[in-house]
């Protein structure tokens, strides 16, 4: 291969890569977010106890967390096909890196909001604050840094699990290291594919770090 | 049937309160008048912080009622939100928002609350800031306040809500001494201005100057309650002087 061939098919790899993190994470967000909040204001010491609730919730995401990613994406083949139309390739790849994300991302939520102060949190509730409003402008604007801090860990975690997806040709560098690197012994651009991963995740955390100081207003 | 008169603005009606087993206050009955200035003493773990926590719905009660202008302040009803916004708390530790600003601390519930114009809200906040002294750091944050001045803060905070009554748990306890002052300042000041309040502290001198009236509680019931001059020159229990007593040291005699 030429060395223009090669950098040609990194260069797409790093764009599906980057498509199926983002988009899964964010849709991970879409669903994750909410479910963290219900985790944590149904939590005995939230703000809306229902023990109930937060048992399921928790049973679920437990289920869902001890299934590793590998055999997710394997179990759940006739589901993507169903959404996506095929069980391979990039887009197909997005359904279960978000179905493995959403819980995951729940849980860092929860973890987050838990850790705003609960003095700050009655004292909105002294002024006639409600739910939504304490939810909205006190426990996510509050723990907006340690969220953000979340955000970074689930990117990168799915750009773990993203690689992982090329066993079953879901597209990406991944992709490109098991096809080029396990299975035709090409060594070198398997390296050079691990190299891509490890400055996109090196990437990924200094953005992160960078964005959660900047909004961090309790150190200066 | 509760009787209401017509400036009662709280009222508590044999009320109990228990964790789980543990009874902090037993069949407690008090009632705030408008205009009035209530004082709250007693040993640590006497239930007044508790007693205050309840009258503003954050902690469910076991018993009795609490009555707040005739209506029954309830954590779980459905206009709790409404009376709370008529009842200002001021806490211990403050509890400002850390990640808003001054200007944002004060004016979050009035604007998401209340649903007041963001204009008309930030200018009387400003008015009150300016008021105790703190209007140049309505852009900065609760960290770059020092713990007085995060405490002035808290009861511009309060007061932008227009409530009826005030409570104030404990408000110069984590302060240190030279700060206590500038705060119990405010307080002074809003009790001239003929404000509802109720006060738990642990400053005497205080109490005495602010109060029109004391309640001393003990093992959460009220075990004497009076006029200011009344309680702390002459307490009639045993309770009380004891009480009074560990505020007052005697000389060291020292041996020959």
């Amino acid at each position: 291969m030429e060395t223009s061939d090669i950098f040609r098919m990194l260069w797409a790899g790093t764009g599906e890569t980057l498509l199926m993190v983002f988009a899964s994470t964010a849709l991970g967000y879409v669903i994750g977010l909410p479910v963290g909040v219900l985790l944590t204001i149904s939590d005995t010491d939230g703000i809306c106890p229902h023990p109930l609730l937060y048992k399921i919730l928790d049973i679920i995401i437990n289920i869902t967390r001890s299934i590793p990613f590998l055999i997710l994406l394997i179990l759940i083949q006739p589901f993507t096909k169903f959404v996506v139309g095929k069980s391979y390739g990039t887009v197909a790849t997005i359904v279960p890196l978000t179905i493995a994300a959403v819980p995951f991302i729940a849980r860092m939520v929860e973890g987050s909001l838990k850790e705003v102060d609960h003095g700050v949190v009655e004292a909105a509730l002294s002024m006639g604050a409600g739910k939504m409003t304490i939810v909205i402008k006190v426990l996510i604007a509050e723990a907006r840094t340690s969220l953000l801090v979340g955000v970074t860990i689930a990117l990168g975690t799915i750009l773990g699990y993203s690689a992982m997806a090329g066993i079953v040709g879901g597209g990406g560098l991944g992709d490109i290291a098991i096809r080029y690197g396990y299975y035709r012994y090409e060594t070198g651009i398997m390296l050079i594919t691990v190299l891509v991963l490890v400055i996109l995740m090196q990437v990924l955390q200094w953005l992160g770090t960078l964005l959660s100081k900047k909004l961090d207003r309790r150190r200066g | 049937m509760v009787l209401i008169m017509a400036d009662e603005l709280v009222k508590i009606d044999h009320m109990t309160k228990k964790y789980d087993e543990n009874t902090i206050i037993e069949d407690l009955s008090l009632t705030i008048h408008e205009g009035e200035v209530v004082v709250i003493v007693g040993p640590s773990g006497c239930g007044k912080s508790t007693l205050l926590r309840c009258i503003n719905g954050l902690e469910p009660i076991q018993g009795g009622s609490i009555t707040f202008r005739g209506e029954s302040i309830d954590g779980k009803s459905k206009h709790i939100n409404e009376i709370r916004q008529r009842i200002g708390m001021v806490f211990q530790s403050y509890e400002l928002f850390p990640h808003k600003t001054i200007l944002q601390n004060i004016t979050l519930a009035p604007i998401m609350v209340q649903k007041r114009k963001k204009g008309e809200v930030e200018k009387e906040a400003e008015e009150l800031l300016s008021r105790v002294g703190l209007l140049e750091k309505k852009d900065s944050f609760p960290r770059q306040l020092s713990g007085g001045q995060k405490q002035r803060v808290a009861i511009v905070r309060a007061l932008c809500m227009h409530p009826e009554v005030l409570l104030f748990d404990e408000v110069t306890a984590a302060l240190d001494p030279e700060m206590v002052r500038e705060v119990l300042e405010v307080l002074l000041s809003l009790a001239e201005q003929g404000r509802t309040m109720v006060i738990v502290t642990h400053e005497m001198s205080f109490a005495k100057a602010v109060a029109d009236r004391v309640v001393f509680l003990d093992h959460g019931e009220i075990v004497e309650e009076g006029r200011p001059v009344d309680f702390f020159e002459h307490p009639k229990t045993e309770r009380a002087q004891k009480f009074l007593n560990t505020f007052t040291y005697d000389k060291v005699e020292k041996a020959k």
